[in-house]
């Protein structure tokens, strides 16, 4: 029988929270988890690797859902620093606002911030997707490599600086673009990306109001003519 | 006539500032320092005599086991000796090289580390002891590969560029090493120099928390360093919660970046040690917290002197490629021998003098990707001269050690150690030979 699992951080400590997701759910045959008193508590299920739900029921502090892998994470109030830092798999969503680094390094699956993003949105992301209903903060982007940044709100300076192939929506205001970020035209595949994209995030928004950044490119080279030994 | 050189305007000076005005671009090349520092060969043994009684040469037992991480992981690693293989990818090392690396280190019961770039197959199957670094970069690093590491080495920086970031050019981001980075092949990748989720003494400790909670505590957390301000960094480490602490002095070699940095940045392996020697010790953690210490450990002298003044083990990078051929005049390739000056001559160098890892075309086929050039190394055949190398490092320690009286290569102390210049006195805090000075010692 699948069933619901009630953990309570006010009687238990990170470690058998996480010992209890990374190893005790299949003999618990639980389908979720409800974690209860985050009370800003870091690391809280960071690393898991399992098809799972978990709700956290209240803020968290840094690396929630670290390098989550197929679970799906809902926290239920706002999160510290780097949410779902390197998460490969899964989704990761935030009802509240997230602060600096959401998603850092992201290699896949998807994050959503129901609130507004702090600074360094999306950082060095590498294949995840995200998607903010609110705005973000400056250096959203900041050297991203792969994936999909949506930005339903505003974005602030320094857009995409050092961008490698990773592609960014932005519905509202761009206070400035950063190094190699340029603003491209929407193209229809883009339109139904962004549609697919504000589908499996449960985010209504018109998709043709979006902007698109992407990577000029110009810093893939430093100077093509000459020799490499420089 | 009477032609005065400019001391000033050297002839280096002077070929620096005619390049740099016809390019408009600064030098990036591969390897260490090549000014001269202070080094460990400005300190000598105190070896047995009639006050110290030494222990028999090829008799009596000497003990080189190794245990790092004995603070917090529940699996500490423990090596068959002293010496561990220094972080250098796969991208900056070519595939034959990394299988080398891993086959010569397994066999000597000691650890080699991933590097920028991540973990590849071949390395997790040939070396048995895997140090996984956790780099700004965070190309391929990924929760499976951590959980089947042995150890995590969290990259702050390294001592050829402390403060900077990695450096891979175009001409080396292979298809294959492209696919692992995330990134287009061929372009220059230039790699973040921050973590890019954590920032500060206090974030990182909270960061090796989480990284402890994704490994259940299983593997020991080394945080590595470039050396600058040792003792306040070193401190900084340890109160973040690291097993191991690293140092790398800026005699550390690198495969690509700016030449500024190598030259101009960080300070010398001898002067580093004893500062995070004295760093654990205030925290009085010296029993507890491993200190591994990097940057031209050539020797198996250079190994003994770094264990007396107080590390725990060396990790040695350009040492290794030296080992497997590099800066030789010729390679062995289907049982040949093949002269190699003429690839030197195509980067403008020679064999002795070259530090051209960056541009990929490695004449001996260790720095490369190009398939072409790494058939100049064979994995076995690499494998066989490491596996000698490091047979002779750990022979000379223990003849070291056994000499001044030690059963166990850990059992070295600065009190065996004299110095022969003023200024490696003071850096190694050991008396000037033939006094009881050490400068700065009031
Ligand atoms: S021989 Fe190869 S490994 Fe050695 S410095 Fe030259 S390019 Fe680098």
């Amino acid at each position: 029988m699948e069933r619901v699992t009630h953990l309570d951080l006010a009687n238990l400590t990170i470690r058998e929270v996480n010992q209890f997701l990374h190893h005790e759910l299949d003999a618990s045959q639980t389908a979720q988890v409800d974690i209860q008193n985050p009370d800003g508590k870091h690391s809280i299920a960071a690393g898991m690797d399992v098809d799972v739900t978990v709700n956290i029921l209240g803020h968290a502090g840094y690396f929630v859902a670290g390098m989550n892998k197929q679970a799906t994470v809902t926290i239920h109030g706002n999160v510290g620093w780097s949410v779902a830092e390197n998460i490969m798999s899964g989704t990761v969503r935030v009802t509240g606002h997230a602060s600096q680094c959401t998603a850092a390094s992201g290699h896949g699956g998807l994050v959503v911030i129901e609130g507004n993003a702090s600074s360094r949105c999306g950082i060095s992301m590498k294949g995840c997707d995200i998607v903010v209903r609110g705005d973000v903060g400056h250096f959203a982007g900041f050297m991203a490599q792969a994936g999909r940044l949506v930005v339903c709100g505003d974005a602030g300076p320094h857009l995409g600086d050092s961008l490698y192939e990773a592609i960014l929506y932005v519905r509202g205001n761009i206070a400035s673009l950063g190094a190699d970020a340029q603003q491209q035209e929407m193209t229809p595949d883009d339109i139904q990306a962004l549609s697919e994209l504000l589908a499996a995030s449960g985010i209504e928004a018109e998709p043709h109001e979006f902007k698109k950044v992407a990577s000029a490119r110009r810093l893939y080279h430093w100077n093509a003519t000459e020799r490499q030994e420089y | 006539m009477h032609r005065e050189p400019s001391a000033s305007f050297d002839r280096g000076a002077l070929n620096y500032i005619r390049q740099a005005a016809e390019r408009g671009i600064y030098d990036i090349r591969g390897m260490g320092a090549k000014r001269p520092v202070p080094n460990f060969d400005d300190l000598v043994f105190l070896t047995a005599s009639a006050s110290r009684y030494p222990l028999e040469g090829y008799r009596e037992a000497c003990h080189l086991e190794t245990t790092l991480g004995s603070r917090y992981a529940k699996q500490p690693v423990v090596l068959q000796s002293p010496i561990t293989i220094a972080g250098m990818s796969f991208g900056a090392l070519s595939a034959n090289v990394k299988e080398a690396l891993g086959k010569a280190a397994t066999e000597a019961g000691i650890s080699t580390t991933t590097g920028d770039g991540g973990m590849t197959d071949e390395e997790r199957q040939s070396s048995k002891t895997l140090v996984y670094q956790c780099l700004p970069s965070r190309y391929g690093f990924n929760p499976d590969d951590l959980r089947r590491a042995d150890a995590l080495e969290l990259v702050l920086g390294q001592g050829a560029k402390p403060g900077g970031g990695g450096m891979l050019l175009g001409q080396k981001v292979s298809e294959r090493v492209a696919q692992m980075r995330t990134l287009p092949a061929g372009i220059d990748q230039r790699s973040a120099c921050r973590h890019p989720d954590w920032v500060g003494p206090d974030d990182l400790k909270i960061k090796i928390e989480e990284l402890r909670e994704i490994t259940d505590w299983k593997i020991p957390i080394y945080v590595k360093m470039g050396a600058t301000r040792v003792r306040d960094d070193v401190k900084l480490a340890v109160k973040a919660g690291a097993d191991v602490v690293v140092i790398d002095g800026m005699q550390g070699g690198t495969a690509a970046t700016q030449q500024v940095f190598i030259e101009h940045t960080g300070i010398p392996t001898l002067a580093a040690l004893p500062l995070a020697v004295e760093a654990l010790e205030e925290l009085d953690v010296a029993d507890e917290v491993q200190l591994i210490i990097s940057g031209g450990i050539r020797s198996g002298a250079d190994v003994a002197k770094a264990l007396a003044l107080g590390a725990d083990a060396v990790a040695i990078g350009q040492g290794v490629l030296i080992a497997l051929g590099c800066n030789h005049d010729s390679y062995v390739q289907d049982g040949k021998n093949h002269d190699a000056t003429e690839d030197y001559a195509g980067l403008d160098t020679a064999p002795g003098f070259c530090h051209h890892c960056q541009s990929g075309l490695c004449p001996v086929g260790i720095t490369t990707q190009d398939p072409v050039l790494e058939q100049r190394l064979s994995p076995a055949r690499g494998a066989q001269q490491l596996g000698n190398y490091l047979q002779v490092l750990e022979m000379e320690l223990t003849t070291l050690a056994r000499a001044c009286g030690k059963s166990n290569v850990h059992h070295l102390e600065r009190e065996d150690l004299v110095a022969l210049t003023l200024e490696a006195a003071a850096m190694a805090r050991v008396p000037l030979a033939g006094t009881s000075w050490i400068p700065g010692n009031s």
